[in-house]
This record gives C-alpha cells, sequence and structure tokens, in this order.
C-alpha cells in the first residue's frame, strides 16, 4: 500500500518511551523536530558566522529573514512589540523549515500535526494572554471593548470580540495544519496516479503523463504554500502580539 | 476488498478499524485506523519533543544567532553611515579645494591682464615716442633741405641775372657791333626780368 495517501502521517516509534503510563516515545515526528532544528540552527549559525561586512550570499539569506520579521513585527505591533521578535522569527523559521523539509519525499511533514500547530498557536495566544494581563492587568480587558461604541450594542460587541479571540488559536492552528495535510495528500494521490497509470502498460504511461504534470505543478505550488503558510503564521502572530503591547485597539 | 491480514490486525480493535478495513485503506501496523493526526495517543509524545526542540531553537536563536546578526547588522549600519559621513566630509573638502583655486585662477587672470595692459601701454608709449623722435629728426632734416634748396636757388637765380646780361651785351654787340655798357644792360635785364 505504498500509495495510501494517509501513510505519510503515520507516528512511528522509534524508541519507545513511557512515563508514567503515558507515551513519551522519540518518534520519526521527534526526529524530524530535532532535523527542523537542527537545520535552521546550522545555517543561522554557519552563514552568519564570518559577520562580513559585506555579506555572503547564505548571509544575506539570513539577514534578509532576519530583517523581513524585524520590519513585520514593528509595522504590526511597534517598538514595543520587539521583544517578541525572537518568538515570532523562531515560529517563523520553524514553521518555514519543518515545511520545506517536509517537500522532501519520505521526510515526515511536521508541521502536518494538528497537535504541533495547536501548541504553537497556543504558545502565541498563551504569551498574548500572559503578557498582557502581566503588562496592563484588568485593562488588558479593554481588548474586548472597542472604543467609541454606542453603550446599547456593548454587550454584542464584547460577545463577538470574546468569540473571535477564543476561536484565533483554533483558526491559526487549523489553517497551517490543513494547509500542509491538503498539500501533501493532493501530491501523494497524484504521484500515486502516475504509478498505478504506468502499471497499465503503454496506454497507462501516455495517460500517466498529465498528473506527473500535476505532481511536478503542485510541487512548486507547495513550495510556495511552504513559505507562504510561515509568512501568514508569523503575521497573524504580530498582530495578536500587538493586541497585547496595545490592547486599547 | 476484505484483506485477511487487514482484518486480523483491526479485530484486535474491532469498534474503529471496522468501517476502515472495508475500504482497504488501513494499513498493516496503522494505529488501528485512526486518521494519524487525529490519533491523541501520541499527542503527548509530539508535545513533550516540540516543547524541547522548540524551547531550544527559541534559546539558541535568542542567544546566539539573533544578536549576533542584530550585531552585524547595526555594525554595517553604523559603518555605512560613517562612510558617508566621511564622504560627505571629503566632499566639503574638495569643493573648497575647487573654489580656491577658482579663486587663485582669477587672481592669476586678472594679474595676467594687468600685467598684458602694461606691456601694451609701455610698448605703446615706446613707439609713440620713437615716431615722435624720428618725425623731429626728419623735420629737422626737411628744414635743412629747404634752406639749403633756398640757398642754392638764391645762388642760382643770381647766376641767371649776370649769364643774361652777359648773354644779352654778347648778342647786343654781335648784332650792333657796339659796346654796350655793362649798367644799361643790366637795367635792360632787370626790367624784362620784372
Amino acid at each position: 500500500m505504498a500509495t495510501d495517501p494517509i501513510h505519510q502521517f503515520q507516528i512511528a516509534k522509534w524508541i519507545p518511551i513511557e512515563v508514567g503510563g503515558v507515551d513519551l516515545s522519540f518518534t520519526n515526528a521527534s526526529a524530524f523536530m530535532v532535523a527542523t532544528v537542527a537545520a535552521a540552527s546550522a545555517f543561522l549559525f554557519l552563514s552568519t558566522s564570518n559577520r562580513g561586512l559585506v555579506p555572503s550570499r547564505a548571509q544575506s539569506v539570513a539577514e534578509m529573514a532576519y530583517e523581513f520579521i524585524a520590519s513585520m513585527l514593528r509595522d504590526s505591533a511597534g517598538n514595543h512589540g520587539m521583544k517578541f521578535f525572537p518568538l515570532v522569527f523562531s515560529l517563523f523559521m520553524f514553521v518555514f523549515v519543518a515545511n520545506l523539509l517536509g517537500l522532501v519525499p519520505y521526510f515526515f511533514t511536521v508541521t502536518s500535526q494538528i497537535i504541533v500547530t495547536f501548541a504553537l498557536a497556543m504558545l502565541v495566544i498563551g504569551t498574548v494572554i500572559v503578557y498582557g494581563f502581566m503588562k496592563h492587568g484588568l485593562g488588558f480587558l479593554k481588548l474586548f471593548v472597542p472604543s467609541g461604541v454606542p453603550a446599547v450594542v456593548v454587550p454584542l460587541v464584547v460577545a463577538i470580540e470574546i468569540v473571535s479571540f477564543l476561536s484565533r488559536p483554533i483558526s491559526l492552528s487549523v489553517r497551517l495544519f490543513a494547509n500542509m495535510l491538503a498539500g501533501h495528500i493532493t501530491l501523494k494521490v497524484f504521484a500515486g496516479f502516475v504509478t498505478s497509470l504506468s502499471a497499465l502498460g503503454a496506454v497507462g504511461v501516455a495517460g500517466s503523463i498529465l498528473p506527473l504534470i500535476m505532481t511536478v505543478a503542485i510541487t512548486g505550488l507547495e513550495f510556495l504554500v511552504a513559505f507562504l503558510q510561515a509568512y501568514v503564521f508569523a503575521v497573524l502572530t504580530c498582530m495578536y502580539l500587538n493586541d497585547a503591547v496595545h490592547p486599547g485597539h | 476488498m476484505f484483506v485477511a491480514p487487514a482484518f486480523a490486525q483491526d479485530a484486535a480493535q474491532p469498534a474503529i478499524g471496522e468501517t476502515h478495513s472495508e475500504t482497504g485503506i488501513v494499513e498493516e501496523g496503522a494505529h488501528g485506523g485512526i486518521f494519524p493526526p487525529f490519533d491523541s495517543s501520541t499527542y503527548a509524545s509530539q508535545v513533550l519533543w516540540l516543547a524541547i526542540t522548540f524551547g531550544l531553537f527559541y534559546l539558541f536563536l535568542k542567544r546566539v544567532v539573533l544578536p549576533r546578526i542584530g550585531g552585524t547588522l547595526e555594525v554595517r549600519h553604523d559603518r555605512i553611515a560613517s562612510d558617508l559621513d566621511q564622504a560627505s566630509r571629503l566632499k566639503e573638502e574638495a569643493d573648497a579645494a575647487v573654489a580656491a583655486y577658482e579663486q587663485e585662477l582669477a587672481e592669476a587672470r586678472r594679474k595676467s591682464a594687468a600685467i598684458a595692459q602694461e606691456a601694451r601701454d609701455n610698448a605703446k608709449a615706446q613707439a609713440e615716442a620713437d615716431r615722435r623722435a624720428i618725425t623731429e629728426t626728419l623735420d629737422a632734416k626737411l628744414g635743412e633741405a629747404e634752406t639749403r634748396i633756398e640757398e642754392i636757388k638764391r645762388i642760382a637765380l643770381a647766376d641767371v641775372d649776370n649769364i643774361a646780361e652777359e648773354t644779352a651785351a654778347e648778342i647786343v654787340q654781335q648784332l650792333t657791333g657796339n659796346d654796350v655798357s655793362k649798367a644799361t644792360v643790366t637795367a635792360a635785364v632787370k626790367a624784362v626780368s620784372q
């Protein structure tokens, strides 16, 4: 069943670990988290080790990513938001590199697991809530009461604001998860067409050209999606952090 | 589509496995046919390892990488700013040098014009003086020559009277055979010539 499009999301235990009845095994997912972090760290570390005044190619890629995220955060959360820069940058790099690694055939996609994207989203929302209350106390709750709203509709608006706030971690995590999942399933299904059609002889080989072209095209699209979803995740993180920094709208 | 090994596998986990084995999707050794991302038995391990790896990643970036990139960018920024400063300072210096040069050039031009003018005036005065000297010399010589001509003329005219008298006396003697007194001849000649 090599063509099963769901198979690529299976978690396989590599080193079984169980603590108090809870399964904490080192799995292929864990291995690819380690690989993601190692690849991203190694690239960022090695490319910037020269500290060249005139950057090399790799160094300018790292600097571009730095300035890209920095300007994104500064634009949406202002200079006060820059204290979250390491968080946003690591989130972006982690999601981006995990997405890219997932595009390599036979590699596991860390971000195609809802629990991973949900944990990352909760990290963001948790940071927003904790920092918001630490910095503004109960004033943080002004986030749910937009200024300039007539008193009559305030209860309705507050209800809407609360629902929208609570749906943030869900939309943030499901967006990334669903994009990566759907992309990989589509890719696998079209690639599966190629193998199963070409097993049918000459006509099948001729017929498999179309899904082959589709597979190539979707692979290209998936590279775009890999970047785009990381970007969207980072942008939304910046906007949510802005709420923590400036809750009064 | 009823695959024997798959069914045997699913028999151990009846409730969920049953439906999936009929579609033939479930692979041997799969987690009882639950769609893997929704298999909550893997959540604890994934969250733990995510926390470990992402936590280390975050710390590594925050402590090592980001200060390094930020430092590099800042150094470059400062360097570019100082280079620009230096460039503008050098430009100012160059502008000042150009202005000084222009000024000296104008000065030199003015000086050279003055020198040329002076030389021209001197030459003109010299030429004028020479011309005047020569004219005077020529005038003197002219006067001298005129005087001499006057003298010669006067002598010549005096001689003419004598010759006329002698000739007249001779002619009269030849014609008449008589001597004529000198005084008569002189008077006659004088009367004719006047």
